[in-house]
């Protein structure tokens, strides 16, 4: 009996302990047939991660990975009326909501209780529903990109589209993923809203080369575009270069012999280059010769970003940036009056969403931007229209009104200094414009000669998730943390492998 | 002249029926369902490819144990996170829980269980967010030590494999010794006090009180807690997550098996691969229970029990 006991209080502690571990109830996804392409690697044994340089460059060899346009879903289920009263837009932050807020003319601000005033991030204040004139309530759907959560929360709900009465309008996308929705099933196309390529004529190329899905069907708009720009700070610049004058500056920052050169003064004077490792990072990536994947599904580390490697890794051990990763306290304070950093690589947005609000008033007015060594873009917000929408006529409007409406844009440009995708009318704004924040000078002017540069033809849907855990993995090169430079991109390779089990490691 | 006795044995079985059906809903399907889609071949592409589930056999889990995976390293990292937080704990628990019991010192104790208990009031997400702020570049931590030590640059907290792994055994401390604290205390006012009498006429000093009545009267609620602790221990997730950023920091030196399998989870949905590292997480902690479980069993001196005949 005693023993009996004790096997029955053994298997009792068993189960609990089991019920404690039960990860959360894994579904069955009803095994819906797959589309057919990409590899079937996976859970195969035997894979390794080391890096071999021939295997690399045997893989930059095949060509990039050309994605097919997936199927559209059919609709089963019709919205419902609430769903048709209501405007369901997914966003990860708030730049679209207070340029919808502040430039869509159908938006009621009174009955949105917009005042006009901003709060500390510079984002509207408003009140708790905001509505459109014709009394449509916009539902922001709002998750944080961090982790990839916000394309988790896309995937998911957009998946569930085709057969909810509560259907998504429009949904937001970057350049980083934005293949991954354009050639996906669930987008609908910007013609048939009824936008015509003649509306769309004056945009920049490249903003509409970025959500050209396989069949060359466009499948969003942006209203802005994003070349890059290297902004920094005309109080360290005078005291270190004895100049604030942005083309005397760009001289100094020209090629990348010259920023190493004036990132050793600094150091010198006891000022950082850069503040983060990752803040020259795009100037690199968007100037590779080869996409992240090729077309056997194998990661591919173009020879730019070894470049970038090189340069980071010299700067860490010189002390030329302060060690911080994109986006955390210490890389948004060395923005600010407090920091010692002198410059930051930023394209359009960055300048007045991002750079602005860390400056603040102390810094107003002593920031300024020169191209700087490397053209490139960073970002962008592309819209698209969700398939399914029930508000297919309001999506068409903002669309029209944010990136196609030529005045609209040029005040968008005027009254946010963010660089809008209109290409006539940047250009006349070009001709005569200066922003108080950067002391008077006129970017829009360099932001337009950049613009036409930008090259995005070596986007891919893996984008994010491979840049993310890349440059996390080479923090540990940096910092010591593992022994080589190999090592750090065997840990690359494996989080990337994690992500996505379709993709391969190069193998000789 | 068995008729005489009326069985009540049958309402026994009925009381307990309730934990036995929500058992077998709530945990022991899920539990098989993973044992069954860790087999499979099952993950999304882009979000919206669905491959599989195809049967691949154990596959998954030949994968899992590829040296390459490291899987030996996480679960030493769950380890080493999970023993540095509990020798502290176990040890200030024990400390508190015997000074507030003690009735010599007749302290009044209501407000210290209560403050003990607050942080893991505190959601451990939360936690961690407060130390990673905390101990940042630009923390207050880190303020404090360039004031004293006058050193110009910030000690990176967090790119240190020891100094992230002893926040996270902080916070972990910090967020369970109340709990352990009041258990134990619970336990050791079940001690009869005649014990503690006795000891003292015959000059015991508090220390040999502690160690020859306290702490071999209170076993069994030391080893509840110590196996509880090892499992909440095994599936560490959410504080290191917060602080060591996805796990991917310091060379996946603070990377836990949960987090592990999380990665699996997070962007591919990959079901078969995090399955099979479910099962393993299962067996381990099934093996380590049974262990725990047995030697301390052992341990007591077999009692003679009178009525052990099984007669009633």
């Amino acid at each position: 009996m005693a023993n009996f006991k004790r096997v029955l209080a053994a298997s009792l502690a068993l189960c609990l302990a089991g019920s404690v571990l039960t990860a959360c109830g894994d579904k069955d996804e009803g095994g819906s047939g797959s589309g057919g392409k990409g590899g079937s690697g996976g859970s195969k044994g035997g894979s390794s991660y080391a890096y071999s340089e021939a295997a690399n460059k045997k893989a930059q060899e095949v060509g990039d990975l050309k994605q097919t346009k997936a199927d559209r879903i059919e609709q089963t289920a019709e919205g419902s009326e609430t769903s048709k009263k209501q405007l369901k837009i997914c966003t990860w932050n708030n730049e679209f909501k207070n340029r919808l807020r502040a430039y869509y003319s159908k938006y009621d601000k009174e009955a949105s209780g917009m005042t006009g005033e901003t709060d500390d991030n510079g984002d509207y204040i408003v009140g708790e529903h905001e509505y459109l004139t014709d009394g449509t309530e916009i539902i922001w759907v709002t998750t944080p990109s961090d982790d990839n959560a916000y394309q988790n929360k896309l995937d998911t709900d957009l998946a569930g589209q085709a057969a909810s009465d509560d259907k998504i309008d429009m949904f937001l996308i970057e350049a980083d993923y934005a293949l991954k929705y354009v050639n996906g099933p669930y987008v609908l196309p910007v013609s048939e809203l009824g936008i015509t390529d003649d509306e769309l004529a004056d945009q920049y190329q490249y903003t509409k080369d970025v959500v050209t899905d396989s069949n060359g069907t466009l499948e969003g708009v942006s209203w802005q575009a994003t070349p890059g720009l290297f902004a920094y700070r005309r109080d360290i610049a005078k005291e270190v270069l004895g100049t604030d004058d942005p083309t005397e500056v760009q001289a100094a920052v020209s090629d990348w012999s010259k920023f190493d050169e004036t990132a050793a003064k600094m150091k010198e004077a006891g000022y950082q280059m850069l503040s983060s490792f990752d803040d020259s990072y795009r100037t690199f990536s968007n100037n590779v010769s080869h996409a992240w994947v090729n077309s056997n599904m194998e990661i591919v580390i173009d020879d730019n970003l070894f470049t970038w490697i090189d340069q980071t890794k010299s700067y860490t051990d010189n002390g030329y940036n302060n060690q911080t990763s994109l986006w955390d306290d210490q890389w948004c304070a060395d923005q600010s009056a407090a920091g010692k950093v002198f410059g930051f690589f930023y394209s359009t947005w960055g300048i007045d969403f991002t750079l602005k609000g860390y400056a603040g008033d102390e810094l107003f007015g002593q920031w300024a931007v020169c191209p700087g060594p490397q053209p490139y873009f960073w970002g962008g917000t592309w819209m698209c229209a969700a398939d399914g929408t029930d508000n297919p006529d309001i999506v068409a409007d903002i669309m029209r009104e944010l990136t196609c409406n030529k005045d609209n844009m040029v005040a968008i440009t005027n009254g946010t200094q963010d660089y809008t995708n209109t290409v006539s009318g940047m250009t006349e704004v070009a001709a005569d414009f200066a922003s108080d924040f950067l002391g008077g000078q006129n970017h829009i002017a360099l932001f337009s000669e950049a613009a036409p540069k930008i090259d995005a033809s070596k986007l891919g849907p893996y984008d994010q998730g491979l840049n993310e855990s890349f440059q996390a993995a080479m923090k540990d090169y940096y910092l010591g943390n593992t022994a080589s430079v190999e090592d750090a991109i065997a840990n690359f390779y494996k989080a990337a492998i994690e992500k996505y089990p379709e993709l391969k490691v190069p193998t000789e | 002249m068995h008729r005489k006795s009326v069985s009540y044995a049958k309402w026994g079985y009925i009381f307990i029926a309730p934990f036995f059906i929500v058992f077998a809903i709530f945990t022991l399907v899920p539990l098989v369902s993973t044992f069954y889609n860790s087999l499979f071949e099952n993950y999304t592409v882009m979000g919206y490819q669905q491959i599989g589930p195809n049967f691949v056999g154990l596959d998954n889990f030949s994968t899992i144990f590829d040296e390459e995976n490291d899987l030996g390293k996480y679960f030493v990292n769950t380890f080493i996170l999970w023993i540095a937080g509990f020798i502290p704990q176990i040890f200030f628990s024990l400390l508190f829980a015997s000074w507030f019991t003690d009735l010599r010192l007749k302290l009044k104790t209501g407000a210290y269980k209560v403050i003990f208990y607050l942080p893991n009031v505190i959601m451990a997400a939360a936690m961690g967010m407060l130390f990673f702020t905390m101990f940042s570049q630009n923390g207050p931590v880190n303020s404090i030590y360039m004031k004293i030590t006058g050193s110009d640059a910030p000690y990176m907290f967090f790119t240190h494999a020891n100094s992230q792994r002893a926040i996270i055994a902080l916070i972990n401390f910090l967020m369970w010794f109340g709990n352990t604290t009041i258990m134990l205390m619970a336990a050791i006012n079940g001690i009869d006090p005649s014990l503690y009498e006795s000891a003292q006429i015959d000059g015991a000093n508090p220390t040999q009180t502690f160690f020859k009545i306290t702490l071999p009267l209170i076993r069994p609620i030391l080893l509840y807690v110590l196996i509880t602790s090892l499992i909440g221990g095994l599936q560490m997730y959410d504080v290191p997550q917060i602080i060591t950023q996805d796990g991917l920091s310091c060379d996946r030196t603070s990377m836990t098996v949960v987090m592990y399998l999380q990665r699996y989870l997070s962007v591919s949905k990959n079901y078969g691969m995090a399955g099979a590292l479910s099962v393993i997480l299962f067996i381990v902690a099934a093996v380590l229970s049974m262990i725990i479980f047995t030697t301390v069993q052992e341990r007591e001196p077999k009692k003679k029990k009178p009525a052990a005949k099984g007669g009633k």
